[in-house]
């Protein structure tokens, strides 16, 4: 359960407003709906997962229901319903991968972040999850980081490593 | 060497960008297409090229395009399929990370034929990068004129939007990526009426694979009989293979329909043979939903004849020993792999990317997820063999979209092939968890399994 102050009130600065308005423009008039996934995407972004108050948000700026909402929020796995480690690692699982090693990749990050999948480390840096196919299958295993979903393929216990670390000093100099 | 008519330049610096993918000769097909030939003369040169739909069906293009209805006063629409998430193919993202303005180009010209003003490219939300670049082709294109009102002054408008997914597998079938751009759960939509006729919020609609789209630029370009004069039959063209697995070298080849399966595998043109000096054991010829097939019916149809990487060779011998071109998703297993993990790996992922809305489906992949779990770890029963050969007939056919079948017939042609297999995992569970099954008799010719 959230607590209410993880539960943040959501208020969309003007350049986000502006960002949304321009993906509305992309639709024939009255079909303002289409720029629902776009614009979860870009709350996404900005805030890191989807609060139940930004999502209402988002059906008010479209003139929609809540619940039309909700529905796509659910249904789409890339949404984040809880808030995540600041690098949220998301590796691949399927069958072409662990062809070659993904299997071994996925118990490897677990032992290394020394938590389970979908939780979050004690310093709040990282959670890790496998996912489905990435269309990177010949560059395997493959892991994606968002919001820029920046890729890391033929991945390997050393290059996880390093990758962690880089990741742990780049959180320093932005602290 | 085989004749490249989508990678040709991929190794020349910045052809990523409009100014140097030009100087290569891009944009010549929107010229021709604009100033010297009619939208009818467009869809009459992909009729004869005999291009078919690189998505996975392998629906002629021509035909699908001849199908669109064109009411008066209605708008009709093209959108791009860039969702790609069948397993073991990544050709898409491929191309449109490296030559972006091919796919510009061929939506272009295809939009010019099909009399769309505003057509989308949707693309699978995890693909952020390619969303960046495609928009940035996108922008390059507008400013330079080939986009936007009064495209090279013939008159003719065109505005192209990039639309991103949310990562579901089920939106990559047309009718639930529809749903999908109009901002919704991703329901593949009960058919007819299809998209031909009500597409895109109510509108006349084709939906085209990004490959299939990209391939129309050489064929303005060259004319569609020329591009017919490569390949066999009715596999015409050239095709992007994306090759995944124990490969020495894995990635993304175009090839000319025809070329050997053997070739393809075991040429330094190509894979160059199996990794780590390893034996082959099975093949996955278009992506997963296709039939596995072991090493001896890969590279031979059950007559003995070499198969060829067309639609009709791969399909030779039926699912019995044939298999299918689907999305050109190329796997290799090597003689270490295991088809009982491999097969119930799939099935996970079927079961995962279920929109839920018919029985067959949403119950069967979670039944056969469960009895594949149970073999694989070594508290399987032999029945449970029949249950799942069971389970998959009736899911087959029963279901709304296709995800029904494409989630049963891995697993029919994983017992059809390597029952042995499942056999053994069942009989020696202890030894099932510490080593595979191996090679066998796999990679010999063998007598053919008729079910
Ligand atoms: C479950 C499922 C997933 C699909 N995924 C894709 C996909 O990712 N990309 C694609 O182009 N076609 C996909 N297809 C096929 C499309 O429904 C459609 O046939 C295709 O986009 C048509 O384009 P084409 O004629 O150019 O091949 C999928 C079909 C099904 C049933
Ligand atoms: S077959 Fe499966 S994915 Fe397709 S509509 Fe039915 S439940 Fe959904
Ligand atoms: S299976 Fe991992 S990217 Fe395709």
């Amino acid at each position: 359960m959230l607590s209410v102050k993880e539960n943040l009130i959501v208020d969309f600065s003007a350049d986000l407003l502006k960002k949304f308005a321009e993906v509305v423009s992309r639709y024939p008039e009255g079909k303002q709906k289409s720029a629902l996934l776009p614009l979860l995407h870009l709350v996404q972004e900005e805030y890191g997962w989807l609060s139940v108050d930004a999502m209402d948000k988002v059906a008010l700026f479209l003139n929609i229901q809540p619940i039309e909402v909700y529905e796509v929020a659910t249904f789409y796995t890339m949404f984040l319903l809880q808030p995540q480690g600041k690098y949220l690692l998301e590796i691949c699982r399927t069958g072409p991968c662990c062809l070659v090693g993904a299997e071994r990749i996925m118990q490897h990050i677990e032992n290394k972040l020394g938590v389970k999948e979908g939780e979050v480390t004690p310093d709040g840096l990282f959670s890790w999850r496998g996912v489905e196919c990435l269309a990177a299958c010949g560059f395997g295993p493959v892991l994606q980081i968002g919001p820029a979903y920046t890729f890391y393929e033929n991945l390997t216990e050393e290059s996880v490593d390093k990758l962690i670390n880089e990741l742990k000093e780049k959180a320093k100099t932005e602290a | 060497m085989g004749r490249k008519l989508l990678l040709e330049h991929i190794h020349v610096p910045g052809i990523n960008t409009l100014a140097v993918y030009r100087e290569k000769g891009g944009y010549r097909a929107v010229e021709k297409a604009l100033k010297t030939m009619s939208p009818d003369d467009v869809l009459e040169e992909v009729k004869k090229s005999g291009l078919r739909g690189r998505g996975g069906a392998g629906f002629p293009t021509g035909m699908k395009w001849s199908f669109l209805a064109k009411p008066e006063g209605v708008p009709r629409y093209l959108v791009c399929n860039g969702d790609e998430s069948e397993p073991g193919t990544f050709k898409d993202r491929f191309l449109m990370t490296h030559i972006p303005h091919a796919l510009i180009e061929g939506m272009i010209v295809s939009s010019y034929a099909l009399g769309a003003k505003t057509s989308y490219i949707y693309i699978r939300g995890e693909m952020m990068p390619q969303i960046r670049i495609i928009e940035n082709a996108i922008q390059e294109a507008k400013a330079a004129g080939l986009l936007g009102k009064n495209i090279l002054g013939s008159g003719y408008d065109l505005e192209i939007y990039v639309q991103p997914g949310g990562g579901a597998y089920i939106c990559g079938e047309e009718t639930a990526l529809l749903e999908s751009l109009e901002g919704k759960r991703g329901n593949p939509r009960i058919k007819p009426p299809f998209p031909a006729v009500a597409g895109l919020y109510g509108c006349p609609t084709v939906v085209n694979n990004v490959e299939s789209i990209a391939a129309v630029v050489p064929i303005v370009n060259d004319g569609g009989e020329e591009y017919a004069k490569i390949g066999i039959e009715r596999s015409t063209g050239t095709k992007l293979i994306s090759a995944s697995g124990n490969l020495v070298k894995p990635g993304v080849y175009e090839i000319e329909m025809g070329l050997p399966v053997e070739e393809f595998i075991y040429s330094d043109e190509y894979c160059g043979g199996i990794a780590n000096g390893k034996k082959l054991k099975a093949v996955v010829a278009g992506g997963s939903s296709v039939p596995i097939l072991p090493a001896n019916l890969i590279t031979k149809t059950i007559q003995g004849n070499p198969r060829l990487m067309t639609y009709e060779s791969l399909a030779d011998g039926g699912f019995v020993s044939g298999t299918a071109m689907g999305s050109g998703g190329f796997i290799a297993f090597d003689e270490d792999q295991c088809i009982v993990r491999n097969t119930w790996n799939y099935t996970r992922f079927y079961r995962h990317e279920s929109c839920g809305q018919c029985s067959p489906c949403r119950e069967g992949t979670g039944w056969m997820e469960k009895l594949l779990y149970r073999i694989e770890t070594g508290t399987g029963n032999l029945e449970d063999i029949d249950l799942l050969w069971d389970i998959q007939r009736r899911i087959e056919g029963n279901t709304i979209c296709p995800l029904g079948d494409a989630a049963a017939w891995p697993v029919a042609a994983a017992i059809r092939h390597f029952r042995d297999e499942f056999e053994w995992h069942i009989m020696n569970p202890q030894e099932a968890q510490t080593r595979n099954y191996g090679l066998a008799q796999y990679a010999d010719p063998l007598e053919p399994v008729v079910s």
